[in-house]
């Protein structure tokens, strides 16, 4: 990787705008949630907060898989961008987890009368979380350069691979401890208004993730080069 | 092939007969096991809840629990003093490494589960003769696949200032499926019911198992070569 | 069977960088029997990472590593027969006998009554009395010389030892260089790293001086001292 200080900045400042734009179009996603989508019948105003937690679940999925497959391509490839790209998405990935899980709850008190349940998509969600720190707290842990993108591709993989293994464990322990549950999150017959801005906001988290991956890893390579000029200069 | 193979047993022997002298990781992780256990027992209402429905998770917290602890001695050892680099200077093949690290762990940790599942018996009061086979056969089961997991994951964590940290911290994640389907397959088992019940579980354990040994397996050079 | 120059072990532009780090860059070098090499420089200037490159320890990022003509590539297992390496550590396992341990080493080598040869090489190191007693309660000297003998079981005729000399009594440096010497006259080859070239001048054949990476100069000994000497003092090296 060529270190290069202003093709970072300028890739930097690329991300913020898109993110920036991500941002005001999630102010407007809030606006239709509001105002253009009608209200659900037996759930009320609580649910709206599907349409921020559902894309960010979703999102959180792609960002995981992204991660995994970047990952599995540097260990093939050896190519650091690439590493630098999986290090960045998992961090972008691991705010929408948390979003993911904390609007969760939020959602599910009002409805269901408890803050959790243990149902396949929400134990998913829980596993991604975890997924994303171990990945990160090991980057943090390593210091060697090298040592740290192998060894993180190697947990990114493994974790790609576990997604189904988790899903198909509590599918399993759900049909046969089926809980009661008293509405569907996610009922098949959605409207077609609340589909289009579940699709809406979905679009919107994607703008916001590839906003801020793109502003993260130009910091990244910024910071690369930051290093290479700390480099030379012990060198003399 | 053949000298990997045999370079593999080699390095499982060493690290046995090792053990063996010293003792260290065995001994707490049998002690952990049967605290574990004893704590078991104690934080329960015992009015409100039946042996019965905590004996499953009992016994597998404890197997789950107590490999955890040994699982970091296998690289920690070898971090001490370096010899890792001894291994990958000898003629094997980087597998090998992988698979004598993974017997010996199954070693230690079958040790542990053995020593733990008649304690198990003698304080849950709960007899397992006439499930003795399908419960090995679990057991063994769920066990390989969160060791080959943690064999992997430990190679790493060692090399970490949080070593004692970071494994259960990445490792956690890889029980959920065998913890899982060993509970729900032990559950039933202590409940007699029939082993066709649970071939659905049973059948995802060894699918575990197969992906992640493979994995595992081709996983680690990108692990041991700098 | 050996390359048409009959080198032992060829290092061809070797670039080793992660990031911003650059441990070396395009260093080159080819070794022949009978040749023992001294690597110098000051710490940081990619000694250790080069010997580990060249023991196929280390994967370059740039640039091949040749055995015997042969390119060295980290899992490859053939070469490593040619190879016997002593670092700084002992990788002896402090819960296994002398014994146990070289005989280990045997058995990875794949050599026939393991035990047997592990036996033979630690009465000729002299431990032959303490070849049943753990690690930790011998001197690091005895330590040291039985790594040495492990180093040693598979007859390699590449020998790379790293900081070698380090915590060693003066009775067990001769002990040392007498066996770097063994071997070079064995038609074999020795890359030693060591910041303290005084311990193993008498050894050296050729001189190799590193710094940031790269090489800075790389002469046989038989030059005038003097010119050698300040060369490597422009280096920092004693």
């Amino acid at each position: 990787m060529i270190p290069d200080r202003a093709r970072g900045l300028a890739v930097a400042r690329r991300g913020q705008w898109i993110a920036g734009l991500g941002l005001v179009l999630l102010a407007g996603v809030y606006i239709m949630a509001q105002r253009f989508t009608p209200m659900e019948v037996s759930q009320g105003l609580a649910q709206k907060i599907f349409y921020l937690h559902v894309p960010a679940a979703w999102t959180s999925l792609l960002v995981f898989s992204i991660v995994g497959i970047t990952s599995a391509l540097y260990l093939w490839l050896r190519d650091e961008r690439l590493d630098l790209f999986a290090a960045s998405s998992a961090e972008v990935g691991v705010v929408f987890s948390i979003i993911m899980l904390t609007t969760g709850p939020l959602w599910a008190k009002p409805i269901w009368g408890t803050w959790w349940q243990w149902d396949a998509r929400l134990t998913l969600t829980l596993f991604l979380f975890f997924l994303f720190v171990g990945y990160l707290s090991l980057r943090a842990a390593v210091p060697d350069a090298g040592e740290r993108a192998r060894y993180s591709a190697v947990v990114a993989i493994l974790g790609f691979l576990l997604v189904p293994f988790v899903h198909l464990s509590v599918y399993l322990f759900r049909t046969i401890h089926p809980m009661p549950v008293v509405l569907k999150p996610s009922a098949p017959s959605l409207p077609d208004s609340m589909l289009r801005t579940l699709l809406i906001a979905f679009v919107v988290d994607l703008v916001l993730y590839i906003g801020f991956v793109t502003a993260r890893y130009g910091l990244g390579l910024v910071a690369h080069a930051r290093a290479a000029e700390l480099e030379d200069r012990t060198d003399a | 092939m053949g000298n990997g193979l045999r370079a593999a047993l080699a390095l499982a022997a060493r690290d046995v007969r090792a053990e063996l002298r010293s003792r260290t990781a065995l001994t707490s992780a049998l002690v952990f096991a049967a605290l574990v256990l004893v704590v078991f027992n104690f934080a329960r209402d015992p009015t409100r809840l039946g042996v019965a429905d905590l004996a499953p998770s009992a016994l597998w917290i404890t197997f789950a629990f107590g490999a955890m602890t040994t699982l970091n001695r296998a690289f920690a050892i070898e971090k001490e003093h370096g010899a890792l680099d001894l291994l990958r200077l000898a003629p094997m093949p980087r597998e090998a490494i992988y698979a004598g690290k993974l017997l010996a762990n199954l070693a230690f940790v079958g040790v542990v589960e053995a020593v733990a599942l008649p304690l198990f018996v003698v304080f849950f009061n709960r007899p397992v003769w006439h499930v003795l086979g399908p419960l090995l056969l679990v057991t063994a089961l769920a066990t390989i696949g969160f060791v080959a997991v943690g064999t992997l994951l430990s190679a790493m964590a060692v090399r970490t200032r949080f070593a004692e940290l970071m494994l259960p911290l990445l490792l956690l994640p890889f029980m959920l499926p065998p913890v899982i389907g060993a509970v729900q397959v032990t559950a039933r088992l202590f409940a007699d019911r029939p082993l066709s019940e649970v071939s659905g579980w049973l059948r995802l354990l060894a699918v575990y198992d197969v992906v992640f040994v493979t994995i595992s397996v081709l996983i680690f050079p990108a692990v041991a070569d700098e | 069977m050996r390359p048409s120059d009959g080198s032992l072990l060829t290092a061809i532009d070797i670039e080793r960088a992660f990031g911003a780090r650059r441990a070396l860059a395009g260093v080159s070098l080819v070794v022949h029997p009978g040749e023992a090499v001294l690597l110098a420089g000051p710490n940081g200037a990619g000694k250790t990472t080069l010997l580990r490159c060249l023991a196929g320890l280390a994967r370059p990022t740039r640039g091949t590593v040749q055995v015997h003509g042969r390119a060295l590539r980290v899992g490859d297992a053939a070469s490593r027969r040619h190879i016997g390496m002593v670092a700084h550590q002992t990788w002896l396992h402090d819960d296994l006998t002398l014994l146990e341990n070289l005989a280990f080493a045997a058995r990875l080598h794949g050599m026939p009554r393991p035990r047997e040869v592990a036996a033979a090489a630690l009465e000729r190191a002299g431990l032959g009395a303490r070849a049943g007693e753990l690690p930790p309660s011998l001197s690091r000297g005895m330590q040291q010389r039985a790594a040495i003998a492990r180093a040693l079981l598979h007859e390699p005729d590449i020998v790379l030892l790293d900081e070698p000399f380090s915590g060693l009594d003066a009775a067990a440096c001769t002990a040392l260089r007498a066996t770097m010497t063994g071997v070079v006259a064995g038609e074999g080859a020795v890359i030693v790293v060591s910041h303290q070239p005084n311990e193993v001048w008498d050894v050296v054949t050729r001189v190799v001086g590193l710094r940031a990476g790269r090489v800075m100069f790389d002469t046989p000994k038989t030059d005038t001292s003097a010119a050698l000497t300040s060369e490597l003092s422009e280096l920092g090296v004693g």
